[in-house]
């Protein structure tokens, strides 16, 4: 499994966001998108799971559909605040090709047993945050596009999800993660959007 | 197949829970039937002549209410983004919802309508007709509002927006629902013709309709 992506170039509402982006990630692997405010890394992440066409370049993906490998876990929650926490991933686990068996276990794995089964609404941020990343583990799918996975996130879920995070690794999927806070993963590689073209490579420590 | 259901359970439980789709629905239908007989006097043989268009027109009226949350609501939580993830296709998705859609918000007015044209003087045939004619012709309504309800789902107040881009497309459903409704009280033509027409746009609708719902969302999404 591996994705790779050649010489991406992104536009908004007539705003270069950058161009010639290449990388590749292959199982096991962690690549975190860095970069000021409005340098294009939500962006980047939408056009990989496809609700933005790309400008230019194109993303490959070995390994399956790319629609039906993908999580995407964005800014939204994608909850309904009307039905339970439960109510909520048996959906998702459901339409995103998962097996019922597996809700309660990313409820426990979260610490949200809980408040399973109280309505979304009346969860706080950090709380519905948590349910949103149970939806990764309620249906099994190799790679992850992470948009500020921590956001709301208390320090312990932060550690919590770090665990997570490295599980999913160990099992041989990939993420990329687009992210302003360390997200706990040694080995991940940086992509650093720096805005107007310029874009560089590293290690994060 | 399970993506469906699921789909089909959780657009209900939302709709049993927040409430207002099916019971404002009615109530508006209510509302509008009711307002009939003082804009067109106390005449009998007159309302009950118009009793089958007004019944349509407060139907189609009031489908429309509701039906612009359709994909927003979906669009504003970020869940539309994922079901395009999902492992069933979008066409078969958006079918289901709109089904789902019609089963709480549109089945309790066509079960009120041969109540509420009572109030209209209407007498048993045209009741039963029309009746059947609302069950036949409110689907294509559905579909053809969720064209515009998939067109403005990224829209803040595209509620009135998407009347405006909808109402056209229904003018044929009305045509040949009034008519096929209106056979039993001396209509122009027999009931047979244009109830055949309307149940033929219902099933067109129900066909073509998911195509352009599913590529009005792929499309316009930000």
């Amino acid at each position: 499994m591996r994705l790779s992506a050649e010489n991406l170039g992104l536009e908004r509402g007539g705003r270069r966001l950058f161009a010639g982006l290449s990388f590749t990630a292959s199982a096991g692997e962690a690549l975190v998108v860095t970069g000021p405010n409005g340098a294009g890394k939500s962006s980047l992440l939408r056009a990989i799971a496809g609700f933005l066409p790309l400008g230019e370049g194109r993303v490959t993906f070995e390994g399956g559909e790319l629609e039906e490998c993908v999580h995407y876990l964005g800014h939204a929650d994608a909850l309904k605040s009307a039905l339970t926490a439960r109510e909520n991933l048996d959906f998702w686990a459901a339409l995103l090709g998962g097996t019922p068996g597996l809700v309660a276990p990313a409820l426990a794995r979260l610490g949200l047993p809980h408040v399973a089964d109280f309505p979304v609404r009346a969860l706080s941020a950090g709380q519905k945050r948590r349910v949103a990343l149970a939806r990764l583990l309620v249906a099994p799918r190799p790679l992850w596009l992470l948009d500020e996975p921590t956001t709301a996130l208390d320090v312990g879920a932060q550690a919590l999800f770090g665990d997570v995070m490295r599980a999913h690794l160990a099992q041989g999927g990939v993420i990329l993660a687009a992210t302003h806070a360390p997200l706990g993963l040694e080995r991940a590689r940086e992509i650093r959007l720096e805005g107007a073209r310029q874009i560089a490579f590293g290690d994060m420590a | 197949m399970r993506a469906l259901t699921a789909l089909y359970a959780r657009e209900w439980r939302t709709a049993r829970r927040i409430g207002g789709g099916a019971s404002v629905g009615a109530v508006f239908f209510l509302i509008l039937v009711a307002m009939m007989p003082f804009a067109l006097g106390p005449d009998l043989r007159l309302l009950a002549k118009l009793g089958p268009a007004i019944l349509w027109i407060a139907a189609l009226l009031s489908t429309l209410l509701g039906l612009d949350r359709l994909f927003q609501a979906d669009a504003e939580d970020g869940s539309l983004d994922l079901i395009c993830h999902a492992s069933a296709p979008l066409e078969a998705i958006v079918l289901v919802k709109c089904a789902a859609h019609w089963t709480t918000s549109i089945l309790p007015l066509v079960v009120a309508a041969p109540l509420f044209g009572l109030m209209l003087a209407m007498d048993g045939p045209a009741l039963g007709l029309t009746t059947l004619t609302l069950l036949a012709g409110t689907p294509a309504l559905t579909m053809i509002g969720a064209i515009g309800a998939a067109l403005t789902a990224s829209l803040r107040r595209g509620g009135l927006l998407m009347a405006v881009l909808v109402l056209p497309l229904a003018i044929p459903v009305l045509i040949f629902g009034v008519a096929a409704a209106s056979a039993a009280s001396g209509g122009l033509v027999p009931f047979a013709t244009p109830f055949a027409v309307l149940t033929g746009l219902t099933l067109f609708t129900l066909a073509a309709a998911p195509f352009a719902c599913a590529a009005a969302i792929r499309g316009v999404r930000e």
